[in-house]
């Protein structure tokens, strides 16, 4: 997927939105490349169960690098119908491709309000930049 | 209002290629150039290039420096043969750490002696305005603060001695281990010494801050690879090196942290002499361990240390071992849970992980 196509949170999650088979909507979450980018050396990544609820802005995972843990927080309200556990054991998949194969927990929607708080690509992208980076 | 960060003689050559510059003890550093576990594996494997010149490096001259010297460290220096190297503390009149140094005594060139003591960056203020005084009571004795002339440069990796001795004018291999001279480096006045902070075998290099930039180019030029911040962290982890600020503090002593062997007690004295000579016999302190935990989640610096769910230690510095592949830890616990394989658990945000005591070093370079 591009970058172009997909809604970002200011924590540096990806979304990218689809309808899923039962007429509801599914967002398939990852990390953008420009957070990938400033953390070198991944080691591990700390997945959520399927099934789990979360509410937008609640942590559901962990990622680690050698240096640093960072918190995964999900940009959306729904529960975790699939998760991408081969990741863990291929951690050098999600520098490689952010926005394709580094993809990293579906979540069904509960709630479509929130999505209207998420940035795209070229509002993330200026946010970014303002980080100083 | 923004204040600047200090910057090594090496800092544009850092900044320049490729270095992640963040500020460490008001120095702007780099803490990797590519990747921590690549540059930590090529210390491991090969050479190492690190700048260290942020340390504070303090001159000491005079026919009293010795004596002086030997009044303020836990280590007997006064008998210290030029050439030597001797790792110290200095303690507050509690017994506390204010800071972990390397002292050098050295021939100069013209047949005179001096002394160095190199410090943490973090600490040479604190170390300054505690030596004032002191210096100010003491006679035939003066200091000279020449951080700001030199620069300083480790080398460290099976093959670090290799690719500096074309650069060296004196035979490296035959300098041991904590020895020191004064050679020539690239055709200018430096000092090299066989130490460091990896476990890997090296040296440490300082010359003149306008000689370090092509010294430190020769030897990229040569096969060594600049390693910065993260992988020193990883690196003397590894090696089960502590770090001011983290295994030793003004409220840890030396004993507890497992660095008797630099404390020398015996018709000497210096701050805090009584009180490690209590240590010694009343120990009740938490001691240093190091730690290992089950699974990938590393066990990181201010968590809890738990027996039976109760917290009874602290984390102190905890990361993933590249070289090992695992999370590796010290801490400190109380003397009753300090055997190895003693079974803890650390509360790792959140959830406590098994984890168990283990014997430092975590990695031995092999021989």
């Amino acid at each position: 997927m591009k970058p172009e196509q997909l809604l970002f949170a200011k924590s540096h999650e990806w979304v990218f939105v689809e309808p899923d088979a039962t007429g509801g909507k599914v967002a398939t979450i990852g990390i953008s490349a420009f957070a990938l980018e400033a953390l070198t050396d991944l080691v591990h990544i700390e997945l959520p169960k399927i099934g789990r609820v979360l509410k937008a802005g609640q942590a559901f995972g962990e990622i680690e690098s050698v240096k640093a843990v960072s918190d995964l927080y999900s940009p959306v309200d729904g529960a975790v119908v699939e998760v991408h556990d081969k990741l863990v054991g291929e951690l050098e998949n999600l520098p490689q491709d952010p926005y394709g194969n580094g993809w990293i927990v579906k979540i069904k929607l509960s709630d479509e309000a929130g999505l209207g708080s998420l940035m795209d690509y070229a509002a993330y992208k200026k946010q970014c930049e303002e980080e100083g980076h | 209002m923004a204040i600047a960060l200090r910057e090594t003689p090496l800092h544009s050559w850092h900044a320049s290629h490729g270095g992640r510059m963040v500020d460490f003890a008001s120095w702007s550093m780099p803490v990797q150039y590519s990747s921590i576990v690549a540059e930590h594996t090529a210390t491991r494997t090969a050479a190492g290039l690190f700048d260290i010149s942020h340390m504070g490096r303090l001159r000491f001259d005079g026919p009293g420096a010795g004596q002086f010297l030997d009044s303020i460290v836990t280590r007997r220096v006064a008998d210290q043969l030029a050439g030597q190297v001797r790792y110290a503390l200095v303690t507050n009149d509690q017994g506390g750490i204010l800071d972990d140094v390397l002292v050098y005594r050295l021939a100069d060139a013209g047949g005179g002696e001096y002394w160095l003591m190199v410090v943490n960056a973090s600490n040479r203020l604190k170390i300054l305005d505690w030596l004032a005084p002191r210096l100010a009571e003491a006679s035939d004795v003066s200091m000279l603060d020449v951080t700001d002339n030199w620069a300083m440069i480790a080398v460290q990796g099976p093959r670090a001695i290799e690719l500096l001795q074309p650069l060296v004018e004196t035979p490296i291999r035959p300098i041991k281990y904590y020895h020191a001279t004064e050679t020539r480096i690239a055709g200018h006045g430096g000092i090299v010494s066989r130490t460091g902070y990896t476990g890997e075998d090296g040296c440490e290099l300082m010359l003149g801050a306008r000689a370090a930039e092509g010294v430190w180019q020769s030897l990229v030029d040569a096969g060594a690879t600049p390693a910065g911040l993260g992988a020193r962290d990883t690196l003397r982890l590894e090696a089960a090196m502590p770090l001011y600020g983290h295994e030793l503090s003004e409220t840890i002593d030396p004993i507890q942290a497992g660095l008797a062997f630099a404390v020398d007690l015996e018709g000497r004295d210096f701050p805090g002499h009584n009180a490690l000579v209590q240590r010694k016999t009343q120990n009740n302190a938490p001691v240093r361990v190091g730690l290992a935990v089950e699974g990938k989640r590393a066990a990181r610096e201010g968590y809890a240390i738990l027996a039976a769910g109760k917290s009874v230690g602290e984390v102190t510095s905890g990361t993933f071992s590249p070289t090992l592949e695992r999370p590796i830890s010290m801490g400190y616990v109380p003397r009753d849970y300090a055997a190895p394989d003693t079974a803890l658990e650390i509360d790792i945000r959140g959830r406590a992980e098994a984890a168990r005591v283990v014997k430092l070093p975590f990695y031995r370079r092999p021989k």
